[in-house]
This record gives structure tokens, C-alpha cells and sequence, in this order.
């Protein structure tokens, strides 16, 4: 069993500013992350972008280094999928250099024992059914996003980036610096809702600027604002994308691509919090001004309080690293109120669009794993009917996916989380937490 | 619907002799899921996969002949199969078992969607379905809704799973058990297999208990039990148990290691003082004055699904005065109260 004072889950900006404000105050602190580097999704690492600079990249370094040098220690590709009982964490790593347990075959199982703990476990892409969603080309912009990063090569391909959210048009403009022909952005959010959101925005210079560039760095391709896909088209042959129909509501055209990357905002990872029993609002995890959750020893920054992207991230981190170490936090709070007004204007402005609630035909999947289609679900009554009746959400992604696009859809409620938070091999619910783990800060 | 035991539960369809009673009314009831077979929707998922239970040494073995001898003379096929045998129908049990009985015509099914089947038959029937509300109150030909609504009928069937809030003087209690389902892993495993240790663990009356419990699904997928609690009403899963009752799997079956775990849940069987169900009229089993129109299904613990429809017939027989196929008399709820009768 590991023991520390402050252990924080997720090692994006949230993760990294709060694992930092309590290491500099002196607590012993353990970051864990299930990706194999500091960053989470907005500051993944990966291979460098052949046209010009990521945006960021000076913040995400500056960031690290702070963590680096405040004497933290990390955890890294470990993956949080229980919460056997207060105070404790179950881990596991199964894959990387960590992966081989002393059982071989086995994988790394560690427990975890904390005073305080830190949710900042992000968030995830929403995913709403329409014709064609599931055919292969089709990614998240998140997702293709971080494949990219990985290497996947997307030089020369024409790629569409639908949905809604302000990922699209960074995730676009990403795209266009590892050589993509991005040959539009669609965003379903309508120029009335963005207007405000625009003018808003006039208090956050920064965002401006980055705004700015992001646009400058879509060279030529359209912005469409109040347009949405309404299916993916494949060839009848190779089954291979050949494009998709957008939508402004009045006309309907198709457009050729190669990829499409289509995303609807994000949704809250607030699973291990609601399995901790955390208190959740509206589906999101309900914090006070100091971070802290209705369990007193549990705190949460970033997403899973609100969808609020970087900044928010960064000062309710620092917030909850410092009030779990029992530092002030007064200085930061103005910061964390603007940072909460902007969260309110990002959600007011992007909000679904009903039309987006009818894309699906009644043979359209809504469950991936489980393959249930739309028409399958239109007749239950909620969302555990659903479950019961037809196994939406029963698969393996144990609803992560098809349980946000139901909430959209049908306004279905998700209940209950059970262990493990993700699929794990049943042995690491046999022999859990038996296994030390030499706490390298490797980073 | 459908939404307490009935979806916690495995879906076995098993023949169990522990009492004669249970035997007729497990034997009568697989008979009916057997008719029902070709009518059943593909997404009950019923498959005749039979039941081997599994004898870990000779203790076990002298048990497994007598339990032949059981099904042998109560006409339920049988077969005792060697440690060879054994290893050839089930290949992922580890070496180095004694043998194990082969019940070939137990089964298992999806119980939600079996539970579905049957309403949609009740409605075509004629039935009304009314969902959302939460009976609150039953008594003398009145139930009440929480939602506010009053229904009168002659008789009012109550069928409460473990929550006994409408009738608390029922003698059930809470029984907590756990299950794990994996992933996918189509031709892992045939058969239901159950330890014959299951026997002890299902009947011994008060303490916590684990026993090697798996179950085959359609999909491949496997769900792996089972525990058994009574005296804890906490939904939240339980590591020390699902820790032993996964031991225990594992001992049987070690490659079950390997597979990717789903998800765990826990549900509440109904169990009552002597293991058999109440089927029959409530009697003065609620209060002091007998309420001739209340009606019990209440009590299977771990059999509602595979004595549903054998109870079904009991209780319709009983309704309207007809005989039924099995000597409905060890069901009758009125058994608990017969006693004080006597020295009134």
C-alpha cells in the first residue's frame, strides 16, 4: 500500500496545478495519470507539428517544470477502477514498462492510501447518433486529435470537422499544422448564441488572440456557424468514407472528405467521483469555493465541476492543491469567479440544438458495444429499462459513450456507477493492492 | 419492471432437490419453460445448456451419486460424468476434480427479457400495465399508489421481491448476493457450472458464504458468482466478498484470471425460514384478522426465475379453483401461521 497526503487523479492542467500548489506546501503528494506523460488531453505530447509551434506549448511547459521541480511524485499509465474503501484507491497498469506484475501475466495492481484526494479526471467527446456515425473514418476531433499526436499521418487528407465546442477550431487548426486539408468546420452552435459568446469573450484577451489564430490558421477553409452533419456517406464498395451531408436547417449539401471529426462539446468524467458517493448537480460534480466536494477529504478541479477548459483548469487546481493543504486561497478567488462566468457563457452559447435529437433512423446505432439500435430504445421508458431491456450500455465502455448521447436524446438520467470503473482483467479484483510501487518521479 | 432480483439475478433455470417440495415445483416449472421454448423472442436468450455440478473431491462424489438417484427416481435425466469426462465437457476446469453430475435439460435465460416476455403476453391477454408508481399501501381490496391513484380489485397479488415495505410481517429476509460479468469470450465455457459446495453455501443458514458459480450468456459474455449475505441491506458491492467468491472461481477455473471484468453488481434475494416460496393466499399472515383479498408470489430466493412460471400456474390454479399439476400445499403461505392456530 502507497501512502501519501494528497493524491491527485489526472495529470492534465488541473491535475498538474493542484498536485503543485500542494507539493509547494509542503504535503506529500502523488499524481496518477493512465497516460504515460504529464498533459491530459489539451496538452498531449506527442510528435511535434511540422508547420509552426502548437498553441500552448509555452504555458504546458512552464507548468511542468513547476511540477518537476515542487517534489511531487508521479504515477504515470495507471488507471483509478476502484474505490474499495475510504481513504484508498485501487490502480492498475497494464501496459508499459510497469505492466508486469510479480504474478507473470498478471497485471500491476497498487493501492493507494490518502488524507486527501483530487479528482481532475477531465472530460470526454460527446457522441450523437446520426446515420453513418460509426462507419470507419469517423473519429472524435479529440480523438484524431491525440492520433495524430501519436502519429497517425493525416498530411494531404480532406478532412470535415463537425460538431460543436471550441475543440473544433483548435483541433482544425492542429490538423492544418500536421498538413491535413481541412476543407471546413461546421459548428452546430447558431450566430445568435455565439454573438455573446464572441462579445464576452472581449474580458479574455487571451482567448481573443488564440481565436484569432486558430481562424488565421484555417487559412481559406469555411467556418459554418449553425450547421450540423446529418449523415456520413461511405463508398457502396469499399465501405470507405466518401464524405458527409451537413445541414444549416434550410439547405442540405454534401461534402467530400477523406476523415470526418465530429464531436458534440464535452461531457464531465465524473464517474469515480459519483462512485466515491461525491454529490452530483445537473451531471456535474458539486464543489464549494474551495474546490471541496460534499465529502470532506475529496476536492475537484476542472471539467467534472463545470466545462470550463484551460483556465478554469488551472485556478481551481491551484485552489484545491492549496485548500488540501490547508493554505489560503482568497487571492485566487476572483480569478476562479470570472473563470466560472466564462464556464456559464461556454455552456449558455454551444448548447445541444433539439434538431441534433432526430438525426438518428431507426437502424442507427446508439450503442457500439452492445450494437442497439436507435429504434430499439425510443420505446423504454429510462435509462435503466434500456439497460435491462436491450443491454444499451451494458458493454464494455459501460455506457461512457451511448449514456450521453441517451441523456441528449431522451433526456434519460445515468444512475448508478459500479466497480470497476473500467474493464480490468478479474484477477486484479482478486489480488488487489498487494504490489509496491516505487514512487520515480519520471518525468 | 423487472428491475429488482429479477435483473440482479443469473437467469438459471435449474431442477434443485433439496426438499421434495422444491424438487416438484423446480422440475414442474422447467417442464413449462420447456414448452415455452420456441415461443420465447430471441432476447430472452434461453439456451439448454444444462448444469454440471461440479464435485471438487470423493466427499463431493458420494454426494453427486445421490443426487443421481434423486433425478433418477423423479424422472429428471441425469448423468455422472468421470474426471475424464468431466475435463472433455468443460476444458478450462482445472486438473484434478473428482467428477461431476450432468442435468442436461436446465437452462439459462435472460431474466429482464424473460420478465418482458411475460408482460407483453399478460397485456395481450387483456392486462393493464402500470408503471412509475410505487405501490404504497394494499389491503382489503384497495392499493394505493404513490402517485396517488386507488385501485380496488377482489384479489391483489403481491409479488415484492426483497422489499417487504407493503407487508413487513412476511417471513422474508434479505439475502445479499454479488455477480461479476466479463466481456465476450465466445466457447470458454458450455455448461452452467456450480461447486457442489453450492449446496452447503445456498442452505447454510446464517453465515456469509461463497461459492464457484458460472454461467455461460449468448453473447459469450460470462457471469461469475455467487455470495450469499443475509443482514446487510447495503447495495454498495462488498470487496472482502467479492474478493472470496472470485478466489473460489478462480480455484476451479484459473483462466478466469485472465478475462476482462465488467462490471459487479449486487441484488437481494427474498429468502423465507424454510427455503420454499409463498405461493397462495396471504391469510393471517399480514395481521391479526385475515384479509382474504390479498395474494402472495413472495420467497424464492434464488429460483424466481426458474420457478416463475410453475408458481404462475399454482397461483391461477388456486384462483380459480381448479387442480393443480403439483401438491400446492408446502407453498401455502399460511404454513407460517399454523402453528399459533393451533393454540388459539
Amino acid at each position: 500500500m502507497t501512502q501519501c497526503d494528497v493524491l491527485v487523479v489526472g495529470a492534465g492542467p488541473a491535475g498538474i496545478a493542484a498536485a503543485t500548489a500542494a507539493a509547494i506546501s509542503g504535503r506529500r503528494v502523488l499524481l496518477l495519470d493512465e497516460n504515460p506523460a504529464p498533459g491530459g488531453q489539451i496538452w498531449r505530447v506527442g510528435q511535434p507539428m511540422p508547420k509552426g509551434q502548437a498553441e500552448g506549448q509555452t504555458a504546458k511547459n512552464q507548468a511542468i517544470a513547476r511540477l518537476c521541480a515542487c517534489g511531487a511524485s508521479c504515477l504515470f499509465g495507471y488507471s483509478v477502477y476502484d474505490a474499495p474503501s475510504a481513504g484508498e484507491l485501487r490502480a492498475i497498469c497494464e501496459s508499459g514498462e510497469a505492466a508486469a506484475g510479480p504474478v507473470p501475466g498478471d497485471p500491476h495492481i497498487v493501492g493507494l492510501r490518502y488524507e486527501k484526494l483530487i479528482l481532475a479526471t477531465g472530460a470526454r467527446e460527446r457522441f450523437l447518433p446520426f446515420p453513418g456515425w460509426t462507419l470507419p473514418g469517423v473519429f472524435g476531433p479529440g480523438g484524431l486529435q491525440a492520433l495524430v499526436k501519436g502519429g497517425f499521418n493525416v498530411a494531404g487528407q480532406r478532412i470535415v470537422v463537425a460538431g460543436s465546442g471550441p475543440l473544433l477550431l483548435a483541433v482544425a487548426a492542429h490538423l492544418r499544422g500536421y498538413g491535413a486539408n481541412v476543407v471546413c468546420v461546421a459548428e452546430q452552435a447558431p450566430l445568435a448564441k455565439m454573438l455573446p459568446f464572441a462579445a464576452s469573450l472581449w474580458s479574455h484577451p487571451a482567448r481573443i488572440l488564440q481565436g484569432i489564430q486558430y481562424r488565421a490558421a484555417l487559412g481559406t477553409a469555411p467556418f459554418h456557424l449553425g450547421c450540423w452533419p446529418v449523415a456520413a456517406l461511405a463508398d457502396e464498395v469499399s465501405g470507405k468514407l466518401t464524405g458527409v451531408r451537413l445541414t444549416n436547417g434550410k439547405r442540405t449539401w454534401t461534402q467530400h472528405c477523406d476523415l470526418l471529426a465530429c464531436g458534440f462539446h464535452l461531457v464531465p468524467n465524473i464517474e469515480l467521483a459519483s462512485l466515491l458517493g461525491c454529490a452530483i448537480q445537473d451531471g456535474f460534480v458539486k464543489v464549494d469555493h474551495q474546490q471541496r466536494t460534499s465529502l470532506a477529504h475529496v476536492y475537484c478541479a476542472g471539467e467534472p465541476t463545470g466545462i470550463g477548459g484551460l483556465g478554469a483548469a488551472l485556478v481551481q487546481g491551484e485552489i484545491a492543491g492549496l485548500a488540501s493543504a490547508g493554505k489560503p486561497t482568497d487571492s485566487l478567488q476572483g480569478r476562479r469567479l470570472a473563470e466560472r462566468k466564462f464556464a456559464l457563457k461556454l455552456e449558455a452559447a454551444f448548447r445541444i440544438r433539439p434538431e441534433l435529437r432526430s438525426l438518428a433512423r431507426p437502424d442507427t446505432l446508439v450503442c457500439r458495444c452492445e450494437d442497439i439500435p436507435y429504434a430499439a430504445l425510443e420505446k423504454r421508458s429510462g435509462w435503466i429499462d434500456a439497460k435491462l431491456q436491450t443491454r444499451c450500455g451494458m458493454g464494455p465502455c459501460q455506457g461512457r459513450i451511448c449514456g450521453a448521447a441517451t441523456e441528449t436524446l431522451f433526456g434519460w438520467k445515468q444512475t448508478s456507477v459500479r466497480p470497476p470503473l473500467m474493464p480490468v482483467p478479474v484477477s486484479a479484483l482478486v489480488y488487489p493492492g498487494l504490489q509496491p510501487v516505487s514512487l520515480k518521479e519520471h518525468l | 419492471m423487472a428491475s429488482g432480483a429479477t435483473a440482479a439475478g443469473m437467469g438459471h433455470l435449474v431442477v434443485m432437490d433439496d426438499s421434495p417440495a422444491q424438487l416438484a415445483l423446480t422440475q414442474y416449472s422447467r417442464s413449462i419453460w420447456r414448452e415455452l421454448m420456441a415461443q420465447l423472442p430471441a432476447s430472452v436468450e434461453y439456451q439448454a445448456c444444462g448444469t454440471i455440478w461440479v464435485a471438487a473431491d470423493e466427499e463431493e462424489m458420494v454426494e453427486v451419486y445421490a443426487k443421481s438417484r434423486i433425478c433418477a427416481s423423479a424422472g429428471v435425466q441425469a448423468e455422472v460424468l468421470s474426471p475424464a469426462q468431466l475435463a472433455n465437457a468443460e476444458p478450462r476446469l482445472r486438473d484434478g476434480l473428482a467428477g461431476g453430475l450432468l442435468v442436461p435439460d436446465d437452462g439459462v435465460v435472460y431474466p429482464p427479457a424473460a420478465a418482458g416476455f411475460f408482460l407483453q403476453q399478460a397485456v395481450q391477454a387483456g392486462a393493464e400495465f402500470l408503471q412509475g408508481s410505487d405501490a404504497v399501501f394494499a389491503s382489503q381490496g384497495l392499493v394505493r399508489l404513490a402517485n396517488g391513484t386507488t385501485l380496488t380489485a377482489d384479489r391483489i397479488l403481491l409479488s415484492p421481491g426483497a422489499d417487504c415495505s407493503l407487508l413487513p410481517g412476511l417471513p422474508i429476509r434479505r439475502r445479499k448476493g454479488h455477480l461479476l460479468i466479463t466481456d465476450r469470450y465466445p466457447g470458454f465455457l458450455r455448461h452452467q457450472l456450480v461447486e457442489l459446495g453450492y449446496l452447503k453455501s445456498a442452505h447454510s443458514t446464517e453465515a456469509d458464504s461463497v461459492a464457484f458459480n458460472v454461467q455461460p450468456r449468448r453473447t459469450g459474455q460470462m457471469l461469475i458468482g455467487s455470495s450469499r449475505q443475509f443482514d446487510n441491506n447495503d447495495a454498495a458491492t462488498d470487496e472482502k466478498i467479492v474478493r472470496q467468491m472470485l478466489q473460489r472461481a478462480l480455484a476451479y477455473m484459473p483462466g478466469l484470471g485472465q478475462l476482462s471484468g465488467l462490471r459487479l453488481w449486487t441484488g437481494f434475494r427474498a429468502a423465507t425460514p424454510d427455503k420454499l416460496p409463498l405461493i397462495g393466499p396471504a391469510g393471517r399472515l399480514t395481521g391479526e384478522v385475515a384479509d382474504p383479498s390479498l395474494w402472495l408470489a413472495a420467497g424464492f430466493e434464488g429460483l424466481g426465475i426458474t420457478n416463475a412460471p410453475g408458481a404462475a400456474r399454482l397461483m391461477a390454479d388456486q384462483l380459480l379453483g381448479r387442480i393443480s399439476m403439483i401438491d400446492p400445499e408446502p407453498f401455502l403461505p399460511n404454513r407460517f401461521v399454523a402453528q399459533e392456530t393451533v393454540y388459539v
